[in-house]
Protein backbone atom coordinates (compact mmCIF):
# COMPACT_ATOMS: atom_id res chain seq x y z
CA UNK A 1 0.00 0.00 0.00
CA UNK A 2 1.26 3.64 -0.65
CA UNK A 3 2.49 5.32 2.73
CA UNK A 4 0.58 8.40 3.71
CA UNK A 5 4.00 10.14 3.47
CA UNK A 6 3.87 9.18 -0.62
CA UNK A 7 0.65 10.02 -0.59
CA UNK A 8 1.00 13.52 1.12
CA UNK A 9 3.83 14.19 -1.40
CA UNK A 10 1.87 13.63 -4.69
CA UNK A 11 -1.48 15.06 -3.02
CA UNK A 12 0.29 18.72 -1.76
CA UNK A 13 2.46 18.60 -4.98
CA UNK A 14 -0.82 18.88 -7.36
CA UNK A 15 -2.74 21.22 -5.19
CA UNK A 16 0.20 23.71 -5.29
CA UNK A 17 -0.46 24.04 -8.96
CA UNK A 18 -3.87 24.92 -8.34
CA UNK A 19 -3.46 27.03 -5.17
CA UNK A 20 -1.09 30.21 -5.56
CA UNK A 21 -1.28 30.76 -1.83
CA UNK A 22 -0.17 27.42 -1.06
CA UNK A 23 3.34 26.72 -0.13
CA UNK A 24 5.89 23.76 0.86
CA UNK A 25 8.85 24.22 3.62
CA UNK A 26 10.91 21.18 4.10
CA UNK A 27 13.98 20.58 6.04
CA UNK A 28 15.44 18.00 3.98
CA UNK A 29 13.45 15.31 4.54
CA UNK A 30 11.00 14.66 1.56
CA UNK A 31 12.87 16.98 -0.54
CA UNK A 32 13.60 14.35 -3.32
CA UNK A 33 9.38 13.92 -3.34
CA UNK A 34 8.96 17.37 -3.89
CA UNK A 35 12.00 17.46 -6.28
CA UNK A 36 9.29 18.17 -9.86
CA UNK A 37 7.12 20.56 -7.28
CA UNK A 38 10.10 22.53 -6.59
CA UNK A 39 11.16 23.05 -10.37
CA UNK A 40 7.98 23.80 -11.27
CA UNK A 41 7.40 26.21 -8.03
CA UNK A 42 10.72 27.23 -7.28
CA UNK A 43 8.64 30.24 -5.41
CA UNK A 44 6.52 27.68 -3.14
CA UNK A 45 8.68 24.47 -2.40
CA UNK A 46 11.26 25.87 0.00
CA UNK A 47 13.79 23.41 1.23
CA UNK A 48 15.82 25.92 4.14
CA UNK A 49 18.51 22.68 5.00
CA UNK A 50 18.51 21.08 7.91
CA UNK A 51 17.52 23.90 10.18
CA UNK A 52 14.17 23.20 11.81
CA UNK A 53 14.08 26.36 13.97
CA UNK A 54 14.23 28.45 10.38
CA UNK A 55 11.33 25.70 8.93
CA UNK A 56 9.00 26.96 11.55
CA UNK A 57 10.22 30.60 11.73
CA UNK A 58 9.84 30.70 7.69
CA UNK A 59 6.69 29.19 7.65
CA UNK A 60 5.78 31.81 10.13
CA UNK A 61 6.91 34.65 7.98
CA UNK A 62 5.24 33.22 4.88
CA UNK A 63 1.68 33.02 7.03
CA UNK A 64 2.41 36.58 8.14
CA UNK A 65 2.95 37.55 4.15
CA UNK A 66 -0.64 35.98 3.78
CA UNK A 67 0.57 32.57 1.92
CA UNK A 68 -0.80 29.39 3.37
CA UNK A 69 2.13 27.06 4.43
CA UNK A 70 2.71 23.65 5.22
CA UNK A 71 6.06 22.49 6.79
CA UNK A 72 7.14 19.03 6.92
CA UNK A 73 9.71 17.11 8.29
CA UNK A 74 9.56 13.83 11.20
CA UNK A 75 7.69 14.67 13.70
CA UNK A 76 11.26 14.26 16.52
CA UNK A 77 12.48 17.52 14.52
CA UNK A 78 8.73 18.79 13.48
CA UNK A 79 7.45 19.26 16.47
CA UNK A 80 9.59 18.98 19.54
CA UNK A 81 12.95 20.49 18.33
CA UNK A 82 11.97 23.24 17.45
CA UNK A 83 8.74 24.13 20.11
CA UNK A 84 9.33 27.58 20.69
CA UNK A 85 8.98 28.19 17.32
CA UNK A 86 5.84 26.68 16.84
CA UNK A 87 4.16 28.25 20.04
CA UNK A 88 5.74 32.07 19.06
CA UNK A 89 5.94 32.08 15.38
CA UNK A 90 2.95 29.93 14.48
CA UNK A 91 0.59 30.07 17.49
CA UNK A 92 1.17 33.96 19.35
CA UNK A 93 1.66 36.19 15.62
CA UNK A 94 -1.99 34.68 15.21
CA UNK A 95 -1.36 35.20 11.39
CA UNK A 96 -4.36 35.54 9.57
CA UNK A 97 -3.17 32.58 7.10
CA UNK A 98 -2.61 30.00 9.79
CA UNK A 99 0.35 27.16 9.05
CA UNK A 100 0.06 23.63 8.26
CA UNK A 101 2.65 20.76 10.42
CA UNK A 102 2.79 17.60 8.80
CA UNK A 103 5.18 14.93 10.12
CA UNK A 104 6.10 11.40 9.27
CA UNK A 105 8.01 8.89 11.46
CA UNK A 106 5.48 8.82 14.78
CA UNK A 107 5.88 6.89 17.57
CA UNK A 108 8.07 4.31 16.15
CA UNK A 109 7.78 4.33 12.38
CA UNK A 110 11.38 4.14 12.20
CA UNK A 111 11.85 1.94 15.66
CA UNK A 112 15.58 1.06 14.67
CA UNK A 113 16.44 4.01 14.54
CA UNK A 114 16.34 4.90 18.17
CA UNK A 115 14.73 7.24 20.42
CA UNK A 116 16.50 10.18 18.13
CA UNK A 117 13.94 9.57 15.94
CA UNK A 118 10.57 8.78 17.85
CA UNK A 119 8.15 11.20 18.86
CA UNK A 120 5.25 9.65 21.31
CA UNK A 121 5.27 13.49 22.90
CA UNK A 122 4.15 15.24 19.86
CA UNK A 123 0.01 15.18 20.21
CA UNK A 124 0.61 15.79 24.03
CA UNK A 125 3.24 19.08 23.32
CA UNK A 126 0.71 20.54 20.73
CA UNK A 127 -1.86 20.54 23.72
CA UNK A 128 -0.36 22.76 25.63
CA UNK A 129 -0.96 25.43 22.94
CA UNK A 130 -5.02 27.13 21.93
CA UNK A 131 -6.49 26.59 18.66
CA UNK A 132 -4.25 23.72 17.15
CA UNK A 133 -6.44 20.85 15.29
CA UNK A 134 -4.65 17.53 15.37
CA UNK A 135 -5.20 14.76 12.46
CA UNK A 136 -4.11 11.25 13.42
CA UNK A 137 -5.15 9.67 9.90
CA UNK A 138 -4.60 5.33 10.34
CA UNK A 139 -5.18 5.36 6.20
CA UNK A 140 -3.45 7.41 3.28
CA UNK A 141 -7.20 7.96 1.74
CA UNK A 142 -7.97 10.03 5.22
CA UNK A 143 -4.70 11.83 5.11
CA UNK A 144 -5.36 12.65 1.96
CA UNK A 145 -8.60 14.26 2.65
CA UNK A 146 -7.68 15.57 5.99
CA UNK A 147 -4.43 17.53 4.27
CA UNK A 148 -6.77 18.87 1.55
CA UNK A 149 -8.79 20.69 3.91
CA UNK A 150 -5.94 21.60 5.75
CA UNK A 151 -4.68 23.13 2.82
CA UNK A 152 -8.26 24.92 1.56
CA UNK A 153 -8.91 25.71 4.99
CA UNK A 154 -7.18 28.33 7.50
CA UNK A 155 -6.41 27.91 11.54
CA UNK A 156 -3.52 25.78 12.84
CA UNK A 157 -3.76 21.77 11.78
CA UNK A 158 -1.34 19.60 12.74
CA UNK A 159 -1.29 16.23 10.59
CA UNK A 160 0.51 13.19 12.21
CA UNK A 161 1.24 11.00 9.15
CA UNK A 162 2.70 7.29 10.36
CA UNK A 163 3.60 4.09 8.18
CA UNK A 164 1.33 1.71 10.17
CA UNK A 165 -2.24 2.19 9.02
CA UNK A 166 -5.57 0.09 9.09
CA UNK A 167 -6.59 -1.90 6.23
CA UNK A 168 -9.53 0.68 5.09
CA UNK A 169 -9.89 3.85 6.05
CA UNK A 170 -12.39 4.33 9.02
CA UNK A 171 -13.39 8.25 9.10
CA UNK A 172 -16.95 9.34 8.36
CA UNK A 173 -17.81 13.28 9.01
CA UNK A 174 -14.86 15.14 8.80
CA UNK A 175 -13.45 15.62 12.58
CA UNK A 176 -16.10 13.16 13.78
CA UNK A 177 -15.99 10.21 15.92
CA UNK A 178 -17.14 7.39 13.90
CA UNK A 179 -19.34 4.21 16.07
CA UNK A 180 -17.58 1.26 14.75
CA UNK A 181 -19.57 -0.87 16.98
CA UNK A 182 -22.18 -0.26 19.95
CA UNK A 183 -22.17 -2.35 22.94
CA UNK A 184 -23.09 -1.85 26.71
CA UNK A 185 -20.10 -2.25 28.85
CA UNK A 186 -17.96 0.57 28.17
CA UNK A 187 -16.40 1.99 24.87
CA UNK A 188 -13.22 1.81 23.83
CA UNK A 189 -11.95 4.64 21.56
CA UNK A 190 -9.39 4.17 18.83
CA UNK A 191 -7.37 6.60 17.51
CA UNK A 192 -5.56 6.15 14.25
CA UNK A 193 -3.15 3.32 13.01
CA UNK A 194 -4.61 1.39 16.19
CA UNK A 195 -8.25 0.69 15.05
CA UNK A 196 -7.43 -2.57 13.36
CA UNK A 197 -5.92 -3.60 16.38
CA UNK A 198 -8.45 -2.23 18.90
CA UNK A 199 -10.77 -3.96 16.27
CA UNK A 200 -9.21 -7.02 16.61
CA UNK A 201 -8.79 -7.08 20.86
CA UNK A 202 -12.58 -6.56 21.56
CA UNK A 203 -13.84 -9.49 19.08
CA UNK A 204 -16.83 -10.85 21.48
CA UNK A 205 -16.73 -7.91 23.72
CA UNK A 206 -20.09 -6.28 25.06
CA UNK A 207 -18.23 -2.55 24.34
CA UNK A 208 -18.57 0.46 22.33
CA UNK A 209 -15.67 0.75 19.68
CA UNK A 210 -15.17 4.51 18.41
CA UNK A 211 -12.87 5.53 16.13
CA UNK A 212 -11.06 8.95 15.85
CA UNK A 213 -8.56 10.32 12.84
CA UNK A 214 -8.95 13.45 14.36
CA UNK A 215 -8.09 13.85 17.98
CA UNK A 216 -8.10 17.87 18.80
CA UNK A 217 -10.83 18.98 18.86
CA UNK A 218 -12.21 16.02 20.69
CA UNK A 219 -16.37 15.35 19.22
CA UNK A 220 -17.46 15.09 22.67
CA UNK A 221 -21.05 15.11 21.17
CA UNK A 222 -20.51 11.60 20.02
CA UNK A 223 -18.55 10.27 22.73
CA UNK A 224 -21.23 11.01 24.91
CA UNK A 225 -24.48 10.42 22.52
CA UNK A 226 -22.82 6.67 22.10
CA UNK A 227 -22.35 6.05 26.05
CA UNK A 228 -23.93 3.54 27.60
CA UNK A 229 -21.73 2.57 30.43
CA UNK A 230 -19.18 5.43 31.95
CA UNK A 231 -15.88 3.53 31.16
CA UNK A 232 -13.64 4.55 28.77
CA UNK A 233 -10.55 3.41 27.38
CA UNK A 234 -8.47 5.23 25.36
CA UNK A 235 -5.93 3.44 22.81
CA UNK A 236 -3.47 6.13 21.43
CA UNK A 237 -0.71 5.67 19.49
CA UNK A 238 1.47 8.64 20.66
CA UNK A 239 2.24 8.72 24.59
CA UNK A 240 -0.12 7.09 27.05
CA UNK A 241 -3.14 9.34 28.57
CA UNK A 242 -2.38 12.12 26.37
CA UNK A 243 -6.48 12.72 25.67
CA UNK A 244 -7.62 11.56 29.06
CA UNK A 245 -7.78 15.31 30.13
CA UNK A 246 -9.58 15.83 26.91
CA UNK A 247 -12.30 12.89 27.64
CA UNK A 248 -12.74 13.93 31.48
CA UNK A 249 -13.59 17.29 30.19
CA UNK A 250 -16.39 15.69 27.52
CA UNK A 251 -17.41 13.89 30.72
CA UNK A 252 -17.14 16.17 33.36
CA UNK A 253 -20.96 16.06 34.14
CA UNK A 254 -21.05 12.17 34.69
CA UNK A 255 -19.21 10.06 37.00
CA UNK A 256 -17.18 7.62 34.90
CA UNK A 257 -13.79 5.89 34.41
CA UNK A 258 -11.54 5.94 32.34
CA UNK A 259 -7.99 4.05 31.16
CA UNK A 260 -5.30 5.93 29.56
CA UNK A 261 -3.23 3.12 26.88
CA UNK A 262 -0.60 4.43 24.45
CA UNK A 263 3.14 4.97 24.62
CA UNK A 264 4.54 4.60 27.61
CA UNK A 265 6.75 7.12 28.79
CA UNK A 266 10.22 5.01 29.60
CA UNK A 267 12.46 4.19 27.08
CA UNK A 268 12.80 1.37 25.36
CA UNK A 269 16.84 1.47 24.40
CA UNK A 270 15.49 -1.31 21.64
CA UNK A 271 15.38 -1.19 17.63
CA UNK A 272 13.79 -3.95 15.97
CA UNK A 273 10.40 -3.37 13.71
CA UNK A 274 7.26 -0.94 14.73
CA UNK A 275 5.24 -4.15 15.28
CA UNK A 276 7.70 -5.26 18.05
CA UNK A 277 7.70 -1.55 19.42
CA UNK A 278 3.93 -1.45 19.72
CA UNK A 279 3.64 -5.29 21.41
CA UNK A 280 6.74 -3.96 23.65
CA UNK A 281 4.40 -0.52 24.68
CA UNK A 282 1.30 -3.24 25.38
CA UNK A 283 -0.60 -1.87 21.50
CA UNK A 284 -0.93 -5.35 19.94
CA UNK A 285 -4.21 -7.24 20.18
CA UNK A 286 -2.98 -9.50 23.01
CA UNK A 287 -1.99 -6.71 25.10
CA UNK A 288 -4.74 -4.80 23.98
CA UNK A 289 -7.49 -7.34 25.19
CA UNK A 290 -5.90 -7.94 28.42
CA UNK A 291 -5.97 -4.36 29.33
CA UNK A 292 -9.32 -3.59 28.04
CA UNK A 293 -10.49 -6.60 29.58
CA UNK A 294 -9.49 -5.77 32.94
CA UNK A 295 -10.50 -2.47 33.28
CA UNK A 296 -14.33 -3.01 31.73
CA UNK A 297 -14.03 -6.33 34.24
CA UNK A 298 -15.44 -8.52 31.03
CA UNK B 1 -5.90 52.53 17.60
CA UNK B 2 -6.18 56.10 16.72
CA UNK B 3 -4.10 58.44 15.26
CA UNK B 4 -3.38 62.00 15.64
CA UNK B 5 -1.94 62.81 11.89
CA UNK B 6 -4.74 64.81 11.66
CA UNK B 7 -4.35 67.16 14.99
CA UNK B 8 -0.90 67.23 15.70
CA UNK B 9 2.06 68.87 13.96
CA UNK B 10 4.94 66.64 12.51
CA UNK B 11 6.62 65.39 15.60
CA UNK B 12 10.32 65.79 15.14
CA UNK B 13 13.13 63.79 16.95
CA UNK B 14 13.68 66.44 19.10
CA UNK B 15 10.01 64.87 20.38
CA UNK B 16 10.94 61.52 21.45
CA UNK B 17 12.59 62.13 24.90
CA UNK B 18 9.27 63.48 25.73
CA UNK B 19 7.57 60.58 24.42
CA UNK B 20 9.94 58.02 26.59
CA UNK B 21 8.97 59.96 29.55
CA UNK B 22 5.29 59.56 29.57
CA UNK B 23 6.54 55.43 29.62
CA UNK B 24 9.38 56.18 32.10
CA UNK B 25 7.99 59.20 33.66
CA UNK B 26 12.13 60.32 33.68
CA UNK B 27 13.50 62.63 31.21
CA UNK B 28 17.03 61.30 31.17
CA UNK B 29 17.77 57.94 29.72
CA UNK B 30 20.75 55.87 30.06
CA UNK B 31 22.31 55.18 26.45
CA UNK B 32 21.16 50.80 26.71
CA UNK B 33 17.60 52.09 27.06
CA UNK B 34 17.61 54.38 23.99
CA UNK B 35 20.26 52.45 22.09
CA UNK B 36 18.03 51.86 19.01
CA UNK B 37 16.43 54.91 19.32
CA UNK B 38 18.26 56.64 15.97
CA UNK B 39 17.55 53.89 14.00
CA UNK B 40 14.12 53.23 14.68
CA UNK B 41 13.59 57.12 13.79
CA UNK B 42 15.89 56.89 10.54
CA UNK B 43 14.09 54.04 9.13
CA UNK B 44 10.26 55.14 10.20
CA UNK B 45 11.39 58.93 9.23
CA UNK B 46 13.10 58.30 5.92
CA UNK B 47 13.16 54.60 4.92
CA UNK B 48 10.50 52.68 5.83
CA UNK B 49 7.46 53.17 3.26
CA UNK B 50 4.83 52.88 5.48
CA UNK B 51 2.35 54.68 7.37
CA UNK B 52 -0.68 54.61 9.90
CA UNK B 53 -2.95 54.52 6.60
CA UNK B 54 -1.30 51.71 4.60
CA UNK B 55 -0.35 49.70 7.54
CA UNK B 56 -1.78 46.19 6.31
CA UNK B 57 -1.55 46.95 2.35
CA UNK B 58 0.31 44.42 0.33
CA UNK B 59 2.08 47.52 -0.79
CA UNK B 60 3.95 48.42 1.90
CA UNK B 61 7.53 48.01 3.94
CA UNK B 62 7.98 45.34 6.31
CA UNK B 63 9.54 46.38 10.08
CA UNK B 64 9.93 43.28 12.81
CA UNK B 65 11.77 44.51 15.96
CA UNK B 66 13.19 41.31 16.70
CA UNK B 67 14.77 42.57 19.46
CA UNK B 68 11.49 42.87 21.92
CA UNK B 69 12.89 43.68 25.06
CA UNK B 70 12.86 47.80 25.76
CA UNK B 71 10.55 48.85 23.34
CA UNK B 72 10.15 52.15 24.56
CA UNK B 73 11.85 53.89 21.81
CA UNK B 74 9.78 52.13 19.00
CA UNK B 75 6.59 52.95 21.23
CA UNK B 76 8.01 56.54 21.31
CA UNK B 77 8.58 56.66 17.42
CA UNK B 78 5.38 54.67 16.22
CA UNK B 79 3.56 57.96 18.53
CA UNK B 80 5.25 60.62 16.69
CA UNK B 81 4.46 58.40 13.96
CA UNK B 82 0.90 58.89 14.36
CA UNK B 83 0.53 54.51 14.54
CA UNK B 84 -0.09 55.07 18.54
CA UNK B 85 -1.88 57.49 20.87
CA UNK B 86 0.79 59.83 22.44
CA UNK B 87 -1.76 59.40 25.19
CA UNK B 88 -1.43 55.72 25.45
CA UNK B 89 2.03 55.83 26.39
CA UNK B 90 1.30 56.18 30.11
CA UNK B 91 -0.08 53.28 30.43
CA UNK B 92 3.07 51.36 29.58
CA UNK B 93 3.08 47.83 30.98
CA UNK B 94 -0.84 48.51 32.51
CA UNK B 95 -2.83 45.18 32.40
CA UNK B 96 -5.05 46.85 30.16
CA UNK B 97 -2.72 48.73 27.71
CA UNK B 98 -1.73 47.70 24.61
CA UNK B 99 2.07 48.63 25.24
CA UNK B 100 3.23 45.37 27.14
CA UNK B 101 7.60 45.33 27.97
CA UNK B 102 7.55 43.29 24.75
CA UNK B 103 5.08 44.39 21.80
CA UNK B 104 2.20 42.15 20.71
CA UNK B 105 1.49 42.58 17.17
CA UNK B 106 -2.75 41.99 17.82
CA UNK B 107 -2.76 44.89 19.77
CA UNK B 108 -0.88 47.57 18.11
CA UNK B 109 -1.54 48.65 14.25
CA UNK B 110 1.67 48.57 12.27
CA UNK B 111 3.34 46.41 14.77
CA UNK B 112 4.20 43.21 11.97
CA UNK B 113 5.39 40.79 15.03
CA UNK B 114 5.08 39.79 18.77
CA UNK B 115 8.82 39.90 20.13
CA UNK B 116 10.57 39.31 23.34
CA UNK B 117 12.16 35.57 22.74
CA UNK B 118 15.51 36.65 21.40
CA UNK B 119 15.99 34.99 18.00
CA UNK B 120 12.86 35.14 16.38
CA UNK B 121 12.59 38.05 13.71
CA UNK B 122 15.16 37.57 11.32
CA UNK B 123 13.94 33.80 10.78
CA UNK B 124 10.53 34.91 10.58
CA UNK B 125 11.55 37.49 8.26
CA UNK B 126 13.28 35.43 6.04
CA UNK B 127 9.67 33.76 5.67
CA UNK B 128 7.92 37.27 4.91
CA UNK B 129 10.27 38.10 2.52
CA UNK B 130 9.59 34.50 0.85
CA UNK B 131 5.87 35.11 1.14
CA UNK B 132 6.47 38.39 -0.35
CA UNK B 133 8.14 37.09 -3.26
CA UNK B 134 5.90 34.11 -3.73
CA UNK B 135 2.94 36.33 -4.63
CA UNK B 136 4.67 38.81 -6.62
CA UNK B 137 5.23 42.08 -4.16
CA UNK B 138 8.71 42.69 -5.01
CA UNK B 139 8.62 45.94 -4.48
CA UNK B 140 8.30 45.50 -0.58
CA UNK B 141 11.28 45.29 1.29
CA UNK B 142 11.42 43.80 5.00
CA UNK B 143 13.69 44.99 7.60
CA UNK B 144 14.34 43.72 10.79
CA UNK B 145 16.38 44.69 13.91
CA UNK B 146 18.17 42.58 15.95
CA UNK B 147 20.49 43.09 18.62
CA UNK B 148 24.01 42.20 19.02
CA UNK B 149 23.56 40.25 21.85
CA UNK B 150 20.22 38.36 19.95
CA UNK B 151 23.05 37.52 17.80
CA UNK B 152 23.86 34.46 20.19
CA UNK B 153 20.72 32.88 18.97
CA UNK B 154 21.67 30.01 16.64
CA UNK B 155 18.50 30.33 15.02
CA UNK B 156 19.88 33.54 13.58
CA UNK B 157 22.68 32.04 12.04
CA UNK B 158 20.27 29.73 10.02
CA UNK B 159 18.36 32.42 8.72
CA UNK B 160 22.01 33.98 7.53
CA UNK B 161 23.15 31.09 5.75
CA UNK B 162 19.97 30.56 4.12
CA UNK B 163 18.76 34.08 3.53
CA UNK B 164 21.77 34.57 1.02
CA UNK B 165 21.53 31.11 -0.49
CA UNK B 166 17.52 31.83 -1.17
CA UNK B 167 18.94 35.49 -3.08
CA UNK B 168 16.40 37.07 -0.52
CA UNK B 169 17.56 40.83 -2.05
CA UNK B 170 14.44 41.99 -0.33
CA UNK B 171 15.69 41.41 3.30
CA UNK B 172 17.62 44.22 5.25
CA UNK B 173 18.89 43.21 8.43
CA UNK B 174 19.85 46.20 11.26
CA UNK B 175 22.54 44.90 13.90
CA UNK B 176 22.43 47.59 16.77
CA UNK B 177 25.71 47.02 18.10
CA UNK B 178 26.22 48.27 21.70
CA UNK B 179 28.89 45.50 22.50
CA UNK B 180 26.75 43.71 24.45
CA UNK B 181 27.32 39.98 23.49
CA UNK B 182 28.96 38.21 26.30
CA UNK B 183 31.37 36.49 24.26
CA UNK B 184 31.18 39.24 20.95
CA UNK B 185 31.66 38.45 17.53
CA UNK B 186 35.02 38.73 16.59
CA UNK B 187 36.15 41.00 13.41
CA UNK B 188 32.33 42.50 14.26
CA UNK B 189 29.22 41.21 13.20
CA UNK B 190 29.55 42.00 10.13
CA UNK B 191 31.44 39.44 9.44
CA UNK B 192 29.15 36.64 10.01
CA UNK B 193 26.97 38.01 7.54
CA UNK B 194 29.96 38.55 4.96
CA UNK B 195 31.13 34.73 4.88
CA UNK B 196 27.74 34.36 3.85
CA UNK B 197 27.81 36.71 0.98
CA UNK B 198 25.71 39.37 2.05
CA UNK B 199 25.83 42.83 1.60
CA UNK B 200 27.24 44.81 4.65
CA UNK B 201 27.80 48.32 6.17
CA UNK B 202 29.02 49.36 9.49
CA UNK B 203 28.33 52.51 10.26
CA UNK B 204 27.36 54.98 14.03
CA UNK B 205 24.16 53.84 15.30
CA UNK B 206 23.82 57.71 16.06
CA UNK B 207 24.33 59.45 12.34
CA UNK B 208 21.21 59.88 10.82
CA UNK B 209 22.56 60.50 7.43
CA UNK B 210 25.04 57.26 7.72
CA UNK B 211 21.86 55.23 8.43
CA UNK B 212 20.27 56.54 6.32
CA UNK B 213 22.95 55.89 3.39
CA UNK B 214 23.66 52.36 4.57
CA UNK B 215 19.85 51.43 4.86
CA UNK B 216 19.39 52.58 1.11
CA UNK B 217 22.52 51.21 -0.21
CA UNK B 218 21.82 49.16 -3.08
CA UNK B 219 22.41 45.29 -3.08
CA UNK B 220 21.20 43.81 -5.71
CA UNK B 221 20.40 40.01 -5.56
CA UNK B 222 21.57 39.68 -1.76
CA UNK B 223 20.43 40.39 1.34
CA UNK B 224 21.68 43.56 3.14
CA UNK B 225 23.13 43.88 6.46
CA UNK B 226 23.79 47.18 8.57
CA UNK B 227 25.40 47.17 11.78
CA UNK B 228 24.64 50.26 13.64
CA UNK B 229 27.23 50.84 16.28
CA UNK B 230 26.75 52.68 19.47
CA UNK B 231 28.03 52.82 23.15
CA UNK B 232 28.74 49.78 24.55
CA UNK B 233 26.10 48.65 27.21
CA UNK B 234 28.88 48.53 29.69
CA UNK B 235 30.76 51.57 29.21
CA UNK B 236 33.30 50.67 32.31
CA UNK B 237 34.35 48.04 30.19
CA UNK B 238 35.07 49.84 26.52
CA UNK B 239 35.22 53.09 26.50
CA UNK B 240 32.17 55.12 24.34
CA UNK B 241 35.05 56.49 22.22
CA UNK B 242 36.12 53.01 20.82
CA UNK B 243 32.90 52.41 20.13
CA UNK B 244 32.76 52.99 15.92
CA UNK B 245 36.24 50.40 15.80
CA UNK B 246 35.38 47.81 18.55
CA UNK B 247 36.36 44.33 17.65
Amino acid sequence: METMRERFAAVTSGLLASDPRLAVVLADISADAFGPAAARFPDRVINVGIREQLLISVTGGLSLAGMRPIAHTFASFLVERPFEQIKLDLTHQAAAGGAVLVSSGASYDYADNGRTHQSPGDVALLGTLPGWTVHVPGHPDEAERQIRAAARGGGLVYVRLSTDANTVPLDGEPGRLTVLRSGRQGTVLAVGPLADAVVDATLGFDVTVLYAATIRPLDAATLRDSLQAPSVVLAEPYLAGTSVPAVAEALRDIPHRILGLGVGRHELRRYGTPAEHQAAHGLDPRSLRAAIGSFLRI
Amino acid sequence: MTTTANHRPAATFADLPGLMSLMTGDDKHDQAATSTLDVLWVLYDRVLRVTPQTAGDDARDWFLLSKGHGPMAYYAVLAAKGFVDPGDLSSFGAFHSALGLHPDRTLIRGVEISSGSLGHGLPLAAGVALGLRARGLTDSRVFVLVGDAELDEGSNHEAIAFARAARLDTLHVVVVDNSSSTYGWPGGVEARFAVEGWSVRRVSGRDHDALETALTAPHPGRPHLVAAVVEPKYAQAQPASSAATAR
